[in-house]
């Protein structure tokens, strides 16, 4: 077996047992983020990361993490190692510092090995908004890894990475998880500081770990969460999050979301999910079908919301202090268009658009308002559910990988990819995906949401079914 | 011509820079003066994930200005977005609070030379300041610059903008509303106040309507003004333009005008048409503020007598004239000082002597009453020994001037300068009779009425006691001695 088909927690006891070193480890994962048949890797930081894998060798006290490698979602600011968030307009941009989730992966002992792929400033499902080319499905190639977390969760999936970090913010760890057959957690709003992760929607976005089990996951997230001073809306956990046993789920009700098991959602995709479902009572579980009305109104609301947040978070790229800078203008207004014309792409471009628009003076109520009050009724809508089941499930996205080019045309047709995972973003809940089966040779993934705080619930569930499931996340064209 | 057919309405906005030792909203040092862009971070250079963390100590500053400006203090308060793009804004939006300000409406007490007056205040909130742009070449103005840098270190500094009510109606009460508001806040320590350095700035909102009705007219905002003489003076000559307008049947622009104090013109800066539309929207990355009611009310009972009710006390109590109390209460300090002098001392004469000669000899060396070589219980101590005619006025200066200099106990100065009092009524009266008779035709002119010529003598009668003398004693003794020998 190779060392980059152990998951992560067979790494760190094999590091642990002296079979192999972080070195190791790390030099063997570099090979392949170098060797990128899947354009996951925008930075590749392999002289620092052999440099801190020998340091935490030399360590007579190893860090939890071991040494084991990790790739970051470009969005996450990394001190020195370029950032670019997927955009033009950042081509080069070297940080001044580290985002707090990642500072605090290194200190658990985590080795980032580079920066991955991404829709620009995480705008898009399907990573074909990156400015540096799309990252490839390893399951095939001529398909999209789903976005806007594509390299990261390519990168888990192509074993150049045991974990990884992404971000999500209508779904974009869920659905790449999802489309790659690989594990994507979004753990409550609040959980992960959001310090030093390029903002796109500040009220939904979150960072959290792709992985290929779910107890892979649970252990990238543990560092990570908790509050942080330099993030006023992270929060102080209340528990420690803890590793998953469970093999049954005796007594665990399971709430099949009815709006989302029907029509729109590809035929394929919901009967491996139906069967998913199934081994929920062969487990002892009991399912319980659930109705969350306002859900269908969900993405309309996220695209007044997000877009609105967005154009006031992207508009500090104005080429002054940092970043790309059109060269020749000397009008200040002409230096705003030209700087932002060229650096960003045509996505962000429609959502600052959409989001100026929706906040403009006259429209404020009838569309961002009207958004907060809708918001509001799905949030009442989830707590409703949680008052009969532990947690909900659905597909997370009603399609497998589709190709590349396949929705370009149509944004519309893209954003309906996160119509699962959206209306969870928006009433801020820990969710995660887990492969349940293929379609059409496609990877299908299961969406499992809990209430605030309920991450340890949900990762039992979770545990338990991914081994009654048994999916195996190796994707057949994938040497290794 | 007919400016008694008009009535002008006033209102204020403040922008007053906190006296936090950090930013609004990073950790960044306050500064002033020191080399540009040498108190920045990621969050106030809006470096790409950064986020913004309310400073607890503003919050707090904003709830005793609150307190102080008599206005409620919101259960809730929320940021907001303010967006726009200029390179001095480096997020391109400025966290601010739009709807749900920290202070609601409150009412607000300032002294004039016609007694207190109130003026409403509408709302008070914080919010960040931008950084500071700097035109190289073309005078400095963007327009003819060869170009421009900005300098980081104040952007993100907290300010509280207090908006007031139109309700004043001259630049005259404007301006004393400004001086007891900014006394205030600076006694609270909430802003260094300097208008110069513009950490205090005022705009004014000025429209014009015909005397006796209640409607309004189109305002104009009028910016830049940066003392209280230029406030005064730049609303006066609004309201003049503005009814120059109405009186030949014109109408007023709604425009921000920026006053020049220099020339004293008004300029346009900007018309209606063109204002922002700043699309405000909560501000996502911070919770809304929920200060403990506890901890409100803790900072309500914690306010020390303001200003006014200082300034009101002395002139009740102490019967000082409105103009002691004003000069004596600015700054804190002084007004400190001078209670102290006061509680040992007759508060009038403490007055005086206070913004009197105390500072006068003082100024020339730079240095003020606190922190002086005099404490205020020495120059107390020196008032009473003139109060009760031990020392004369002419030593009591020179018994300061020593102590300035020196300090020390003005008892044992009056001992060491040989300053002992004569003021024995019969050696005196001895001086007076030797005058008469060394300036037997001054005596004679003053016994017939020359009454300058008590000067004369008092001042024969000083040099003689080298000082000593109470020149007001002895000027009684030549009048008596006139009055009482007219033969000879």
């Amino acid at each position: 077996m190779a060392l980059t088909d152990l998951t992560a927690e067979q790494s760190i006891a094999a590091i642990a047992a002296g079979r192999t070193s972080s070195e190791e480890l790390v030099t063997a994962h570099l090979a392949r983020a170098e060797h990128d048949d899947w354009n996951n890797f925008l930075a590749v930081d392999r002289d620092a990361a052999l440099a801190r894998a020998r340091e935490i060798d030399a360590m007579p006290q190893r860090p939890p993490l071991a040494g084991v490698p990790v790739a970051i979602k470009d969005a996450l600011s990394t001190r020195d190692l370029t950032t670019t968030a997927g955009s033009r307009i950042l081509e080069g941009f070297r940080p001044i510092y580290t985002a707090t989730c990642v500072a605090r992966l290194e200190a658990a002992g985590a080795v980032v090995i580079g920066k991955t792929n991404m829709d620009e400033f995480a705008m898009g499902s399907s990573c074909e908004n990156s400015a540096y080319g799309p990252s490839l499905n390893p399951w095939d190639t001529a398909r999209v890894p789903g976005g806007s977390s594509g390299g990261s969760a390519s990168a888990v999936a192509a074993r150049q990475a045991p974990w990884s970090l992404g971000s999500d913010t209508g779904g974009s760890i869920r659905q790449p998880a999802a489309l790659c057959g690989i594990v994507g957690m979004k753990p409550t709003y609040g959980a992960i500081s959001r310090y030093g992760l390029i903002a796109f929607a500040s009220s939904l976005d979150q960072v959290g770990p792709f992985a290929r089990t779910v107890r892979d996951a649970v252990l990238l997230l543990q560092p990570m969460v908790g509050r942080d001073p330099m993030d006023a809306t992270s929060l102080e956990w209340p528990e420690p999050i803890v590793l998953p046993t469970a093999e049954r789920l005796d007594g665990v009700r399971v709430g099949v979301i009815e709006e989302l098991m029907g029509e729109g959602i590809e035929p394929g995709v919901r009967a491996a999910c139906r069967a998913a479902l199934d081994r929920v009572e062969s487990l002892g579980g009991t399912l319980v079908p659930i109705g969350l009305p306002h859900a269908r109104y969900g993405l309309a609301t996220y695209y007044l919301i997000a877009p609105a947040e967005c154009s006031a978070n992207l508009a500090r790229f104005d080429g002054i202090r940092y970043g790309r800078r059109a060269e020749g203008p000397d009008d200040l207004l002409e230096h705003y268009e030209r700087t932002r014309g060229e650096g960003f792409g045509p996505e962000v471009k429609r959502r600052i658009m959409l989001g100026t628009f929706a906040l403009s003076a006259g429209y404020y109520d009838a569309y961002y308002a009207q958004a907060q009050r809708v918001r509001t009724l799905i949030v009442q809508d989830f707590a409703a559910a949680f008052a009969e089941v532990d947690v909900v499930a659905s597909p997370t996205s009603p399609t497998v990988a589709f190709r590349l080019g396949e929705r370009t045309a149509d944004p519309l047709s893209m954003y309906l990819s996160d119509v699962c995972t959206i209306p969870v973003s928006l009433a801020g809940l820990p969710s995660l995906s887990i492969p349940c089966g293929l379609s059409d040779g496609l990877p299908v993934g299961l969406q499992l949401a809990g209430p605030a705080f309920s991450e340890n619930r949900l990762f039992e569930i979770a545990h338990a079914l991914e081994g009654v499931i048994g999916f195996d996340p190796s994707p057949p064209g994938v040497a290794t | 011509m007919s400016t008694d057919a008009w009535e002008a309405v006033i209102g204020i906005e403040i922008h007053a820079q906190l006296l936090t030792r950090t930013k609004m909203f990073c950790g960044c040092a306050l500064s002033f003066g020191d080399p540009p862009n040498t108190h920045t971070c990621p969050v106030c250079l809006a470096h790409p994930g950064a986020l913004p963390v309310v400073n607890r100590e503003a919050i707090r500053l904003a709830i005793v200005a609150g307190h102080a400006l008599g206005c409620e203090i919101a259960e809730r308060s929320v940021f907001a977005r303010k967006n726009y793009f200029y390179p001095d804004l480096p997020k391109a939006y400025q966290i601010s609070q739009y709807d749900q300000p920290i202070c609601g409406p409150g009412r607000f007490r300032f002294l004039t030379e016609d007694g207190a007056k109130t003026l409403g205040i509408t709302r008070a909130h914080l919010e960040e300041d931008a950084a500071k742009l700097i035109h190289l070449g073309g005078e400095g103005r963007r327009a003819n610059a060869e170009g421009s840098v900005v300098d980081f270190n104040r952007g993100g500094t907290p300010l509280l903008e207090i908006v007031t009510e139109p309700e004043l109606h001259n630049g005259a009460d404007a301006a004393a509303f400004l001086k007891q508001l900014r006394q205030t806040l600076v006694h609270l320590r909430i802003t260094d106040g300097s208008m110069e350095q513009g950490s205090l700035r005022a705009d004014a909102n000025i429209s014009v309507r015909p005397a006796g009705s209640t409607g309004l007219g189109t305002k104009t905002e009028l910016k830049n003004m940066n003392s209280f003489t230029f406030l005064e003076r730049g609303i006066a000559a609004e309201i003049k333009r503005q009814i120059a307008i109405l009186d030949v049947g014109g109408t007023i622009t709604q425009e921000t005008l920026h006053y020049e104090p220099a020339t004293g013109q008004i300029t346009s800066l900007r018309s209606k048409e063109e204002a922002h539309d700043y699309r405000y929207f909560p501000e996502p990355d911070l919770e809304p503020v929920v200060p403990d009611r506890a901890w409100v009310e803790e900072l309500r009972a914690g306010l020390p007598e303001l200003p006014i009710d200082r300034r009101e006390r002395w002139i009740r109590d102490y019967g000082l004239t409105f103009e002691d109390a004003e000069v004596l209460s600015e700054p804190t300090e002084l007004g400190d000082y001078f209670e102290r002098v006061a509680m040992d001392a007759p508060p009038k004469s403490a007055a005086n002597w206070v913004r009197g000669e105390l500072r006068a000899q003082l100024r020339e060396r730079g240095q003020e009453p606190w922190g002086s070589a005099v404490p205020p219980e020495a120059l107390a101590s020196l008032i009473g020994m003139v109060e009760s005619r031990t020392i004369s006025m002419p030593s009591a200066k020179a018994v300061l001037a020593h102590l300035v200099e020196h300090g020390g106990d003005p008892v044992r100065v009056v001992d060491d300068l040989g300053l002992k009092p004569t003021h024995d009524e019969s050696a005196l009266a001895g001086i007076v009779d030797t005058l008469f008779a060394d300036n037997p035709v001054q005596a004679q002119q003053l016994r017939e009425g020359k009454d300058k010529l008590v000067g004369f003598f008092v001042g024969q009668a000083m040099k003689v006691t080298g000082g000593t003398a109470d020149p007001s004693q002895i000027s009684q003794l030549v009048r008596e001695r006139a009055a009482g020998d007219p033969a000879s």
